[in-house]
């Protein structure tokens, strides 16, 4: 399968992964959640993991995002370890569940990590007001997240995500709970918003077509243990250029089919017709 | 939301307040015509005029009385319930602490407070209020303990994330994910206690001390057959407790908002 990135010669990758297994001890044992992971995501670039539930996907983000560390292997970000990178908040995360803070605004949400990290009052706010409005959410700044739609919750966690200005940002399925026309307005808004700040994008989903049309690149993960089975590379032209008349298109369809092979398997079993699960 | 109207809708706002005072005022009536029908005995129900009567007559003492009782009170609660949020947070912090507490908790739980009255008067001196402050406060720290011992374990697993991914100083995370997801919980906690510490504090008067306390004035007119006047102390007894709940129960509402 073809790998090869484009990335500027020389230029340090966002995200290194070199070896890396995955084991927890659970009370029933231990559960290898990912085995012999190697990944390169060079700076700018879009990456989506893609596989069955259970296959690791979110473990995988996790350990880049130094919220778990793995047992055997190391995680890079911005060439330095993922601890570090952490610590210097070299990326943006945002989960499945928005995960706001009820009590807070959403700009009160959005200037969370700003506050945490010291910034002055004034500048804060003017940074704010400038995330609020990336994510198209003007109106909004002094409302809560209770009175929000799951899709506003997500951009006011994207936001959250962005404030420090990340050149890389750690997605685990944000559009999971979303409908399909506000998920995939939320796809389109995305790639508006990571063409925007240039950041590189590790994107969890499980959705097929959502993966095609954001990604370079798709990861392609199989379960138990956790590995990668093929990456797949999106010949869709440049993610910033991508608009909704590319998902009738017939080279999305093209790349739609290629990563359900990798999924399923060899295209062999799919020609001869037999079902796969 | 105002659509199907007849079937399942929601009572009003004036609807909330007329019913239980239009229920009051016919509770009332019809003790007063009870009461003075001569079918039930003066001593044992004053009419609610006569209450009313001495209400007025005796005001400025009740308005003292209330003044020390609820000072007991307040005093207890506040103290318990400082007490009872710092050592949450310390059982919180260390297993070993919730290991020694839980069994301390569980037993202060079930003594009737009031019991220890007659042992802490005594302790404290005949003309001192700090074991009647002692008692309430004792009342108060149970409930907030428990409550605020409750929220610390609240905080949600993708709050915990973020702090970590935002690198927060436990310190941060403290102060804006754990304290925040458990101060509800401290409120209900703090509601509960506010009327234990009224009543702790108004019953602990009856085993002696300092008199000038509504809890002892309703036991002096009662000995002195004063039922009606026992009973006005009554009322203003029930009005501190309620008063005490009211502004808790705000609180709790202000801090409960959003969650
Ligand atoms: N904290 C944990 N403790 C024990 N097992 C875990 C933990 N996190 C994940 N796992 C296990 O690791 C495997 C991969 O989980 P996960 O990364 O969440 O999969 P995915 O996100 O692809 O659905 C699963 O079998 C899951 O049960
Ligand atoms: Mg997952």
């Amino acid at each position: 399968m073809n790998t090869v990135i484009t990335a500027p010669a020389g230029a340090i990758a966002a995200v290194t992964v070199t070896g890396v297994d995955k084991v927890f001890a659970t009370r029933k044992g231990e559960v290898t959640a990912l085995s012999g992971i190697d990944l390169h995501v060079a700076p700018g670039e879009f990456v989506s993991l893609i596989g069955p539930s259970g296959c690791g996907k979110s473990t995988l983000l996790r350990l880049i995002a130094d919220l778990d560390a793995p047992t055997t292997g190391t995680v890079e970000v911005f060439g330095t370890s993922a601890h570090q990178a952490r610590l210097d908040q070299r990326y943006g995360i945002a989960f499945q569940q928005a995960g706001l803070l009820p009590w807070r605004t959403v700009a009160g949400n959005i200037a969370l990590p700003l506050e945490l990290h010291g910034m002055g009052v004034a500048e804060r706010a003017a940074r704010v007001a400038e995330l609020v409005a990336l994510v198209g959410l003007g109106d909004f700044a002094s409302t809560y997240p209770d009175q929000l739609s799951g899709g506003m919750q997500q951009r006011v966690a994207i936001a959250r995500a962005l404030a420090e200005k990340p050149a890389l940002l750690l997605m685990d399925e944000p559009f999971g709970a979303l409908d399909e026309m506000t998920r995939e307005y939320m796809q389109s808004e995305l790639l508006r918003i990571a063409a925007e700040t240039g950041a590189a994008v590790v994107f969890v989903t499980h959705s097929i077509p959502e993966a095609v049309y954001l990604s370079d690149r798709v990861v392609v993960m199989s379960p138990r243990p956790g590995r990668i089975a093929g990456i797949v590379t999106m010949n869709l032209g440049r993610t910033a250029d991508r608009a909704d008349d590319l998902r009738e298109d017939g080279a999305f369809f093209e790349m739609i089919t290629a990563v359900r092979e990798a999924l399923h398997g060899s295209p062999v079993s799919r020609a001869r017709g037999v079902e796969t699960r | 939301m105002s659509g199907s109207a007849a079937v399942e809708r929601a009572p009003s706002g004036a609807e909330r307040v007329l019913a239980p005072i239009v229920l009051g005022v016919v509770v009332v009536a019809v003790w007063q015509l009870l009461a003075g029908s001569g079918l039930v005995e003066a001593y044992l129900l004053p009419s609610p005029a006569a209450i009313g009567d001495e209400i007025v007559a005796f005001a400025p003492s009740m308005l003292s009385a209330g003044a020390l009782t609820g000072l007991n009170a307040l005093i207890g609660l506040i103290v318990g319930s400082l007490v009872g949020i710092a050592l949450a947070l310390a059982a919180s912090a260390a297993r070993l602490v919730d290991g020694m507490l839980a069994p301390v908790v569980a037993a202060l739980a079930v003594v009737p407070i009031v019991a220890l009255a007659p042992v802490l008067n005594t302790a404290f001196g005949a003309d001192a209020q700090t074991g009647r402050q002692l008692i309430a406060a004792l009342a108060a720290f149970v409930p907030v303990f428990i409550n605020t011992a409750r929220g610390l374990r609240q905080t949600l697993p993708v709050h915990r994330d973020l702090m970590r991914a935002c690198a927060a100083t436990p310190g941060q995370a403290m102060r804006v994910i754990t304290l925040r997801t458990a101060a509800p919980f401290t409120f209900t906690g703090i509601r509960l206690a506010s009327s234990l510490a009224v009543i702790s504090a108004l019953v602990a008067e009856y085993f002696g001390g300092p008199r000038g306390g509504l809890g002892g004035l309703i036991s002096t007119s009662a000995a002195s057959s004063a039922y009606p006047r026992a009973w006005a102390y009554v009322v203003a007894a029930i009005i501190l407790g309620l008063a005490f709940y009211l502004v808790a129960l705000g609180l709790e509402r202000l801090v409960s908002r959003r969650r």
